[in-house]
């Protein structure tokens, strides 16, 4: 369950994290070149995955079909750069307000259904939304997918490259600015709104809070940042696929979501990485049973509480300390 | 004859065959303290209910400050200053306590949509709540959550919210229940720090404390009023003698 402190922690604290992500970048990019296309797909996802956490973690709706606005932002982007313009910046605000109008549409009509009954609906509009790009072969492509568009320079400056650089630079600037910005939201009175609702519904309802309202905004700048996510992962495949909009996508954004862990958008992140890591290297060792590695991690981590997980590193820390300590040091 | 805040006309509240409130008139006027008893199923909380636009009456109207609001949605009301508390305590068990006084005045004023501004800014609604925190004696408890705090003390943040919504009318839902005996008095305290002009309805089964509280008693027994009056003119009535106190004759 998302918890807050009462105090904003000190500068040096809020900054080191994203100073931490961006020495990975640089770390990724110079030390394991090769792996560069592969890292810009995991930052478009971890985009998603962390809408996603707006959604589950901060509001508590359990969502099976958030892969809608994703798949609705991919088409969107993918259409404009096909018939209007390949401008990458257009399409991810094209994206964005596609995944916003879905979000808010199905939204009206979702947030009047709680647990279960909201749950099977979502993964009912994802599957319309599916299904919809299924028969609409002349604009999506049908079960080709839609492709054959190109993007422009980023900024006017640099065109996707074969080794995944400018991918790479590109869906890590998206994603950092969109940590940013979700983690800025979230810091606000709605947020705390909104984790309120997530906690006690009752509370907030006798506080005079407009529950539907409040969770109807947060499901829509969770569709705009989902749509967003799948504007970029559209832009650097430069193809859409009716995958996108799949229950499957949603259903492992979730797994990724649990295994770093709900309510404070970091987790969503390293549960993206994470997941996806283990994907690409435990399917390659393992194309057929990597997914018991997977399981076996998500079992382990709903059943052992996080708090156990940070208690056992302290104390391996701390034995660490005393093992490194001079022998005087201790007395 | 100070300022009519809440009337209920007629209020009936019936869930197929089962009337579980009987055409109710209770008025509250500014400053008053209304005790409001009956045995278990007489339909006190759902009277709260109905009032505070949780359940929507069967029949009747309920007005507060002159405006009939029984088509008015629990978020409006409160808007108008209509707040309750509940029998079972209802918050956000992880939140420090602080912040959800400070939730509940960006409630009040408006400001608890507001996207941009990191709530650490809000420097004015942070001293209020720990005000209103140091009011209630809680100064400490302000970092705490409230799967951290005794009963009483959650007791206690309930009307620390209450106090945070500025209401005109309060309705106190039990407020000693799950009390222990030894933390009833910092509830008795914190309820004496409330402002003379609120309007109080309280329901309570600790008959000292609501006869000593209240300066108007309502009786409820199966969903009508069996009796009304003073707490002197309560505590002779011999059907409530009869029925709520225990005795006979």
């Amino acid at each position: 369950m998302t918890s807050l402190s009462l105090h904003a922690p000190p500068l040096w604290r809020q900054v080191l994290p994203y100073a931490a992500l961006l020495g990975l970048a640089l770390l990724i990019y110079f030390v394991f070149p090769d792996q560069l296309p592969m890292a810009a797909r995991i930052a478009a996802l971890a985009i998603f995955v962390m809408s996603l956490d707006l959604v589950v973690g901060y509001g508590g709706l359990a969502t099976l079909g958030h892969s809608a606005m994703y798949g609705v932002g991919a088409y969107a982007a993918g259409l404009l750069a096909t018939h209007l313009t390949g401008n990458p910046l257009l399409g991810l605000l094209a994206g964005a307000c596609a995944g916003a109008v879905l979000a808010l549409l199905s939204g009206l009509f979702l947030l009047r259904y709680e647990g279960l009954t909201f749950l099977m609906l979502t993964i009912a509009i994802s599957q319309i939304a599916q299904n919809l790009a299924s028969k609409l072969r002349q604009w999506t492509g049908g079960d080709d997918g839609l492709s054959g568009f190109t993007i422009q320079k980023i900024l006017g400056l640099a065109s996707f490259d074969l080794q995944g650089r400018v991918a790479f630079v590109y869906c890590f600037a998206v994603m950092f600015i969109c940590l940013w910005l979700m983690r800025r939201l979230m810091a606000s009175p709605f947020g705390l709104a909104c984790v309120g609702i997530h906690q006690n519904r009752q509370r907030m309802a006798a506080l005079g809070t407009r529950i539907r309202w409040q969770l109807l905004k947060l499901y829509t700048i969770a569709g705009a940042f989902a749509g967003i996510s799948g504007a970029l992962a559209a832009q650097v495949a430069q193809i859409v696929g009716l995958d996108s909009l799949g229950f499957e996508l949603s259903a492992e954004a979730l797994v990724m979501l649990v295994l770093g862990g709900a309510g404070n958008l970091w987790g969503a992140l390293v549960g993206t990485v994470v997941f996806a890591s283990i994907h690409h290297w435990a399917s390659t060792l393992n194309p057929y049973h990597w997914l018991f590695i997977i399981g076996g991690m998500l079992v382990t981590m709903v059943l052992v509480p996080r708090e156990r997980w940070g208690q056992a590193l302290s104390r391996r820390l701390q034995l660490f300390r005393r093992a490194a300590a001079p022998s005087g040091a201790s007395s | 004859m100070s300022e009519l805040l809440l009337e209920t006309r007629q209020l009936r509240k019936s869930f197929g065959g089962l009337h579980v409130t009987r055409d109710i008139n209770l008025v509250l006027r500014a400053g008053d303290k209304v005790g409001l008893i009956g045995p278990n199923g007489a339909g006190k909380t759902t009277l709260i209910n109905l009032i505070t636009g949780v359940l929507a009456p069967s029949a009747g109207a309920v007005h507060l400050g002159g405006e009939d609001v029984s088509a008015l949605s629990q978020a409006q009301r409160v808007k108008r200053g209509l707040v309750r508390t509940f029998q079972i305590t209802q918050l956000a068990p992880t939140l420090p306590v602080r912040l959800q006084v400070e939730m509940a005045i960006h409630e009040r004023q408006g400001t608890v949509g507001g996207f941009w501004k990191p709530r650490s800014s809000y420097s004015a609604v942070q001293d209020e709540s720990q005000a209103i925190l140091q009011s209630l004696r809680m100064a400490g408890l302000a970092a705490r959550a409230p799967v951290e705090l005794a009963y009483g003390e959650q007791r206690l943040v309930e009307i620390a919210l209450a106090m945070a919504l500025r209401p005109r009318v309060l309705l106190l839902d039990e407020p000693m229940a799950g009390v222990p005996s030894g933390e009833g008095q910092v509830v008795l305290d914190a309820l004496a720090t409330l402002p003379a002009d609120l309007a109080i309805l309280m329901i309570e089964h600790d008959m000292d404390l609501v006869f000593n509280f209240a300066d108007r008693m309502m009786v409820l027994a199966e969903g009508a009023v069996l009796a009304e009056g003073s707490p002197a003119e309560i505590r002779r009535h011999p059907a409530v003698r009869a029925a709520y106190l225990g005795e006979e004759g």
